[in-house]
């Protein structure tokens, strides 16, 4: 028999303390490695990629809609943040909150456009969901490369850093903050009415749902925090042009999130590190990096279409479950 | 009249020139339990579609707890009092039972988007509040041991169960169910009969439901509606609709099937 | 010549290109409702298949569109491989994972090619005179134009007339039912994707006739724009995937004689947009809604 008591949900005061803990020995890890110059920049976009891969996963992991213009809205934060930052700043150094500032207006602004994105583009499913976001981020693209106050073909430069002591805290930070207003948020009734759809959708709006409401919503956040990890990529480059941010861009962040598991937060930040990682850790393997992610990427369809993690988390919580186990099994 | 919770007046509505239903009145009350019958093609789901607003009617009225219906999405319309189950069933497969029931409760949740970030105390008395709510429900339909189960993973019966549950967690005034006992045992079918005869009488709605097991029909409904080709064939209690005439021509064919249902159905209303 | 009618011509031209690729990917899309997206790729095997045959035709001194045996040979059997290997073992999985698998076989072919080819373009020559004739139209462009009706009619007439066409044509309408009937559906699927690459080595040709350049990531826009035109057209219908693409070309091209070249891309995606949004079934699809 359940009572009351054993079936309510309550913050867990020692599992946030390990969890804060856990996170400053991270940064500490981190910290160690930033010192070499050459570990910093790949930091700073294995930072970025984490951000990336979990924004897109709410779409495609979450919702269950396949997106192929991610790189879009990233590239609309991109600019935005550059933007306001060149405007703000005069020098090649900005400060922490004027940076911040910048990347919340890229996240608003891209924000703002996968709403009017996303409101016609979600009558669509499956493929032709697929094939219309293409088609915007391919729109994007070239809008960008055209207009002169972004630069056009040439791009931006000079867009004012932030200081090389500071960058990797800043950004570490940033990036697990992201990570976690994401999570927090699929993990609320706002969450579940979004997985609900992925599941069925049909089923969804007979459950009292707003269909409509809740994948814009989705699709929304998930522009949010692409366009806030392109303000975070553009002051770290100090350069933009509107061509990185092609449809392959768009490609390499779905890599991320099919590879660690559509659904799995955890599956998208792992992969996210390991796809940053691997070409730099072998350099014979970058030759043939494409080629592999081609493969892999048709490897992992076959044989585990749900992604490596499928849709499983790692969580403490459960942790602690395996371990109170095996704790109650050694007494008997 | 005031009881009235849905009623619809000489609804009908067409397919490009084809009338699938044509002249459709129907009033549903509080506390009743009505079946819809008729042959295969006979509207019956276009019915249950116009009814959630899948489909809006070309012609006639349609009131919903005595306001009129127009232009309603299927999820308003179940804020508004209406819930439903499938003949296919549709569960979210990749959730727990106790989430699926969950989802059926957001639209009465209030906690914003701040308090879920923050984890605000109003997020978790809000969660813990519905946690029990659908804990009870669960519990009612004997599904309280599989709360942790992913939904996919329960058995056919238990799968149909959950459906309804999950429809009665939008706290409706009329319960649609389509086809509940569709590929159920006879054991099953029994529990399923238990099941709806007790929502009705705890919970005081409507039940109205479509379904090809006559013995479910004529055991547990106390009007049944017939229809065929899209028009009401007759409609009453039982006992009398299963002996008119145009019904046993339309539906049940020859006398003799006739006279096996009339015991079946006595047999289950006893 | 009139500067129109001059720019009209090269929008037929371009569109016929389109108009043979996007017939691949209306037969496909078809019979498995998958976005082939490798299918454009299939276009790049072809381009680099003419461009190594290409001297030793002209060492032999033979015509240099010659070149469209081995291309069509070769993409022929690329096209069947492909749905064999990585399409056939997911034809029962959710559609996303058949379309990432489709994007991944689209770099795997691409990065072969970077690999083992070079990412840099290479030349190609003349194959059909481009030089305008009495009438205004270069021999290229005729060709181009006359040869895609004349595919199109004869691909109409296999599909209507023959059995292997009706096969196909039942297999698309009902997957289930076709099995039951005694098609053999892996067969069937197998000459879709023949068909599609076969008309894509076509294409290969007059793309290279055309632009006489070439590299390992041509055919992904094409490619694109010619599943647009297929879209436009109406998935899944021939008559429909050549107006489609002919549309299409002419936007194109006159979006780059009359409004900016730089916006021609954007053009053709809002074209894309648009119809999606306002007629997903395309000018000669069939609405299809999903069953409560």
């Amino acid at each position: 028999m359940m009572d009351k008591k054993s079936i309510r949900i309550k913050p867990s005061l020692p599992l946030y303390l390990v969890t804060a803990v856990a996170l400053v020995l991270l940064y500490l890890l981190v910290m160690q490695l930033d010192n070499q110059v050459y570990y910093s920049k790949i930091l700073v976009l294995m930072l970025i990629n984490i951000v990336l891969a979990v924004s897109l996963n709410v779409t495609v992991g979450c919702l269950g809609q396949i997106t192929l213009g991610h790189a879009g809205f990233m590239s609309v934060g991109a600019y935005t943040a550059a933007l306001v930052s060149k405007s703000m700043v005069t020098g090649s150094n900005i400060g922490l909150p004027q940076y911040m500032l910048a990347l919340l207006c890229g996240g608003i602004v891209a924000g703002v456009v996968g709403i009017i994105v996303g409101i016609p583009a979600l009558r669509l499913k499956g493929d032709y969901l697929a094939i219309i976001t293409l088609a915007f981020g391919e729109i994007i693209r070239v809008l960008i490369e055209y207009f002169d106050f972004t630069g056009g073909g040439v791009g931006l430069s000079k867009i004012p850093r932030l200081s090389k002591a500071s960058q990797v805290t800043i950004i570490f930070w940033l990036a697990i903050v992201c990570v976690v207003v994401m999570y927090v948020i699929m993990t609320s009734r706002h969450g579940r009415a979004v997985l609900a759809i992925r599941d069925d959708e049909i089923a969804a709006e007979a459950s009292g749902v707003n269909t409509t409401y809740y994948k814009t919503f989705a699709f929304t956040l998930s522009a949010i925090f692409a366009g806030i990890a392109g303000g975070i990529y553009a002051h770290s480059q100090g350069i933009l042009q509107a061509k990185t941010f092609d449809f392959n861009y768009s490609i390499n962040i779905l890599v991320m999130v099919v590879l660690g598991g559509m659904g799995s937060f955890t599956g998208a930040i792992l992969s996210a590190i390991v796809l940053t990682i691997l070409p730099e850790v072998l350099r014979g393997f970058n030759e043939y990096r494409m080629i592999s992610y081609a493969v892999v990427l048709i490897l992992i369809m076959i044989f585990r279409p749900r992604g490596l993690l499928g849709r499983s988390e790692f969580s403490l919580r459960k942790l602690a479950r395996i371990f109170k186990k095996k704790g109650v099994n050694g007494h008997e | 009249m005031s009881n009235s919770i849905l009623t619809m007046k000489d609804i009908g509505i067409n397919f490009g020139g084809l009338k699938a239903v044509d002249g459709f009145n129907i009033d549903l009350k509080a506390n009743e339990l009505v079946g819809l019958i008729g042959p295969n093609g006979a509207g019956k789901t276009t019915v249950f579609n116009l009814i959630t607003g899948v489909y809006e009617a070309t012609e006639g009225e349609y009131l919903l707890d005595g306001k009129p219906v127009r232009k309603a999405s299927t999820a308003k319309l179940v804020h508004n009092g209406l819930a439903r189950t499938f003949q296919n069933i549709r569960l979210f497969e990749d959730m727990s039972v106790l989430e699926n029931v969950m989802v059926a409760m957001n639209y009465r949740m209030k906690y914003g988007l701040l308090a879920a970030t923050l984890r605000l105390p109003g997020y978790w008395r809000e969660e813990n509040e519905r946690r029990e709510k659908a804990l009870e429900l669960l519990k009612i339909f004997d599904l309280d041991h599989f709360a942790d189960t992913n939904a996919g993973n329960l058995p056919y019966g238990k799968q149909r169960k959950l459906e309804i549950a999950r429809a009665m967690a939008t706290n409706p005034k009329v319960l649609l169910l389509d086809e509940p006992a569709a590929g159920m045992n006879p054991t099953e079918t029994e529990e399923l009969m238990d099941t709806i005869r007790f929502i009705r009488e705890n919970f005081n709605i409507c039940v109205f439901l479509i379904e090809h097991d006559m013995k479910l029909v004529l055991g547990i409904c106390e009007r049944i509606i017939v229809l065929d080709h899209g028009r009401i064939l007759a409609k009453g209690k039982p006992q009398d609709v299963v002996r008119d005439k145009a019904v046993i021509e339309a539906y049940l064919g020859t006398a003799e099937e006739e006279e096996e249902v009339a015991e079946d159905g006595n047999a289950g209303s006893q | 010549m009139n500067y129109f009618i001059t720019q009209t011509i090269n929008g037929l031209s371009l569109g016929s290109i389109y108009a043979l690729i996007a017939l691949g990917y209306t037969m496909v899309y078809g019979i498995v409702q998958l976005i082939n997206f490798a299918h454009g790729d299939i276009i790049m095997v072809g381009a680099y298949v003419s461009f190594f045959t290409i001297p030793t035709l002209q060492s032999m001194g033979l015509p240099l569109w010659l070149c469209i045996i081995p291309a069509l040979i070769i993409c022929t059997l690329l096209g069947v491989v492909i749905e064999r290997l990585a399409y056939r073992p997911l034809r029962e999985s959710p559609r996303i994972a058949n379309l990432i698998t489709a994007i991944g076989v689209s770099l795997l072919l691409q990065n072969l090619a970077m690999k083992f080819i070079g990412t840099e373009s290479k030349q190609i020559g003349v194959i059909f005179s481009k030089q305008e004739t009495a009438i205004g139209i270069s021999p290229n462009t005729i060709i181009i134009i006359v040869t895609t009706i004349i595919l199109t009619l004869l691909l109409q007439a296999f599909m209507k007339r023959t059995r292997t066409g009706k096969s196909l044509v039942a297999v698309s309408e009902d997957y289930v039912a076709s099995k039951l009937c005694g098609i053999n559906v892996d067969h069937a699927i197998s000459i879709t994707f023949a068909i599609g690459s076969a008309l894509a080595a076509v294409a290969a040709l007059f793309y290279i006739s055309t632009y006489q350049q070439i590299n390992p990531t041509m055919g992904s826009l094409p490619g694109i724009k010619a599943f647009i035109a297929a879209v436009l057209g109406g998935i899944g219908s021939i008559p429909g995937a050549v107006i489609g693409g002919l549309i299409l070309g002419i936007c194109e091209i006159f979006t780059r004689a009359y409004i900016s070249s730089q916006l021609a891309d954007a053009v053709v995606f809002g074209i894309l947009i648009i119809v999606l949004i306002f007629k997903p079934a395309g000018l000669f699809g069939k609405n299809v809604k999903e069953k409560v």
